[in-house]
């Protein structure tokens, strides 16, 4: 292989000049410029339920469907209650009649008599979307309809949804469903049109006892970050590795 | 190259040409990503958030039952009943007094049981409320007859 003078020269400069082009690439950016791009924002929106103070009166799920216009009759809820009822034989009792919208009035359990001194343990556990990090859900919108905001809510855009269904069989907490009237997929937005006007949630403002808060993740001095961060909570379905946001105190392991 | 080589590549090329312009016409021409957002979890209709601020609220809250109603909430906020929120019971307010003029108040037996039939949960908060088993505390009649939601003490009764 022959290489002349002239050629060796031309090369070295095409290449010194094509290594160095993408240099070009990299501006300086200022420090607001790099949190805009790295999507930091100062909110994160997170949710604590402490089932410890849940009294199983259903009054969030009631408030959470007029506030949502979710139909009040047919079985779709974005929040609901579920009970459980732990017998000392091991066996367990759980439902959620309509997603405990009208609370538990009754000792009965699917017309069983639980009779109370066989009970070791019994309470309630409000449930509603896990607004995960990872959303499974939005990962297989094959239109792009559903998405995660940048605070962390993940959103159904009704005009372009085409009610496909995969995002509702891709959620592992089963908490998506469809419209009957938009005929969208539907799910928990965290009342975004509240908590974006400092209001809380409706399940939040109208729980009596305080089972249910919300809070921003990223501000320290949030009651809701501190909890997280020096208490023991938990979440449901870690496993499934979607980074679910809702943290629970006192969680059994016969709740899934 | 022979034309019979060529043909099917001008098919696949207008194909794609074809698929370009149709997708420029039916995608909103504000999709997208917003600033700092990612691809995977954040490609959406950026006006479809607007959508969801500006859906309707229709619990107020206490605060705004008290700008009129101040003697009501004072009188609800000294008993026992502070910790429920007025909509609870009287339901949403969504722009009353303008719509609706009047709000259709809870006063069913039903709406009382759910805190006051005692379930014998011993890991719970709810066997430690005031409890009742309705089938043999004045079964039938309503709560509101006998307790004043207001101020449910049991010795003003």
């Amino acid at each position: 292989m022959s290489c002349s003078r002239r050629d060796f020269i031309k090369n070295t400069f095409k290449t010194t000049l094509a290594s160095t082009l993408p240099l070009s690439a990299f501006k300086m950016l200022s420090p607001a410029e790099v949190k805009a791009y790295t999507g930091d924002s100062s909110i994160r929106w997170v949710f604590l339920v402490d089932t410890q103070k849940c009294v199983g009166c259903g009054l969030c799920v009631k408030a959470c469907k007029k506030e949502n216009e979710i139909p009040y009759d047919p079985p779709i809820t974005r929040t609901w209650v579920e009970r459980y009822v732990l017998m000392k034989n091991g066996q367990a009792h759980i439902e959620s009649p309509y997603g405990g919208r009208d609370g538990y009035t009754e000792t009965k359990i699917r017309e069983n008599e639980i009779p109370p001194e066989q009970i070791a343990k019994g309470f309630f556990v409000p449930k509603l979307c896990n607004q995960c990090k990872k959303p499974a859900c939005v990962q297989v919108c094959p239109v792009g309809a559903t998405y995660q905001t940048q605070d962390g809510v993940v959103l159904v855009d009704r005009k372009w949804c085409i009610g496909c269904g995969y995002c509702i069989m891709a959620c592992p907490y089963g908490m998506r469903f469809f419209h009957p009237i938009h005929k969208v997929a539907e799910k928990c937005t965290f009342c975004y049109h509240r908590i974006k006007n400092g209001m809380k949630t409706a399940c939040v403002q109208n729980c009596p006892f305080g089972a249910r808060r919300i809070g921003n993740l990223k501000d320290p001095n949030d009651p809701v970050t501190k909890v997280i961060m020096t208490e023991r909570v938990s979440v449901l379905k870690d496993e499934y590795g979607t980074k679910p946001q809702v943290y629970y105190i006192g969680l059994d392991t016969n709740v899934r | 190259m022979k034309n019979h080589v060529l043909r099917p590549l001008w098919v696949v090329l207008a194909g794609i040409a074809l698929l370009l312009v149709v997708r420029h016409f039916l995608v909103p021409s504000d999709f997208g990503v917003e600033e700092g957002g990612n691809f995977t979890y954040n490609y959406h209709r950026l006006s479809s958030i607007d959508d969801w601020k500006n859906f309707k609220v229709k619990y107020r809250g206490k605060q705004y039952c008290q700008e009129c109603h101040e003697e009501n909430v004072e009188s609800l906020l000294d008993s026992p009943h502070e910790i429920i929120e007025c909509e609870n019971c009287h339901g949403p307010a969504i722009d009353h007094p303008d719509n609706p003029e009047t709000l259709a108040i809870d006063t069913s037996r039903a709406q009382c049981l759910r805190c006051h039939t005692y379930l014998p949960y011993p890991t719970s908060q709810r066997s430690e409320l005031p409890g009742i088993n309705p089938q043999d505390h004045n079964p039938g009649e309503n709560c509101v007859d006998c307790h004043n939601p207001h101020n449910p003490d049991l010795e003003n009764m």
